[in-house]
């Protein structure tokens, strides 16, 4: 099987912090990236099913987080994934402050245009992780 | 440690690949934010193995209901490792298995008819919160 990108957003969803790594990672993985890049439910890895565990282990994995807690990274570390990059939404935002982002089930136009940002990011980390695996 | 007596705590899977775990995380909205905003909070799944002690005894504190998108069941099995056995499990699977004619297929914006399961979900989760504290009360 050719080789994906893993894209693993946290599952926040107290905070819309979550919801816009949550739709950053959809942008990516259906619109921006669909051939390259596919994603797993987190929640998976938190309880070890060994199937996504084999698939973390395998293949790069980028994770998004939307706090500080980094529930993505850590899980993918605690399976001993291979963590190729990671990003906070948090850090996103402190570069465009003016995007506030709100709602949980769905999120505002700033918020979703923040995911945007966020996503772009990501296409091009994944295009530089399979260009890295290439050589 | 003492028990919580008046909030029911809502773990819900979240699963970011399958419309399952949208519709287990937008129904867990929905009771927190709509139906039963004053007896019930939530914790993020994946907190379990990334959080502390305080995330882990987060199912000492709070009787919880675990909702689970797909027989994988990994808010129950998660919630039961790490913290403590859920005091019941709503699974959007067999939910959905009433409603043949609804095949949920959106992970990031659910439909109109997703929605509608959506809210059924938040029902039964309402329901047996109510349930719960009544029996708390009981007690």
């Amino acid at each position: 099987m050719k080789k994906q990108v893993v894209i693993i957003a946290c599952s926040g969803i107290g905070k819309s912090l979550g919801t816009v790594g949550r739709v950053a990672m959809y942008k990516v993985t259906d619109q921006l990236r669909p051939k390259t890049t596919r994603t797993v439910c987190l929640p998976l890895l938190t309880v070890g099913d060994a199937e996504t565990v084999k698939l973390v282990k395998e293949n790069p994995c980028i994770a998004i987080d939307g706090c500080p807690a980094q529930c993505s990274k850590k899980n993918i570390e605690a399976s001993q994934g291979k963590l190729a990059y990671e990003i906070t939404v948090t850090s996103v935002l402190r570069e465009n402050r003016k995007l506030k982002p709100e709602g949980v089930i769905e999120l505002n136009p700033e918020g979703d245009q923040l995911a945007g940002i966020l996503a772009k990011k990501v296409a091009e980390k994944v295009d530089d992780i399979l260009g890295e695996e290439k050589q | 440690m003492t028990l919580a007596k008046d909030k029911v705590g809502i773990i819900c899977c979240s699963g970011e690949d399958l419309p399952e775990g949208t519709i287990s995380r937008v129904a867990t909205r929905l009771v927190l934010e709509k139906l039963r905003p004053e007896s019930t909070v939530t914790l993020c799944l994946p907190l379990f193995l990334a959080g502390g002690e305080d995330e882990r005894a987060f199912a000492r504190v709070f009787p919880t209901i675990a909702v689970d998108g797909c027989d994988k069941k990994c808010s129950e099995i998660g919630t039961r490792k790490y913290s403590g056995k859920p005091a019941a499990t709503i699974m959007v699977s067999e939910i959905l298995k009433k409603h043949p004619q609804i095949k949920a297929t959106s992970r990031e914006k659910l439909n109109a008819q997703e929605m509608e399961i959506a809210q059924e979900v938040a029902k039964e989760i309402a329901k047996k919160v109510d349930e719960l504290l009544c029996n708390q009360t009981k007690k």
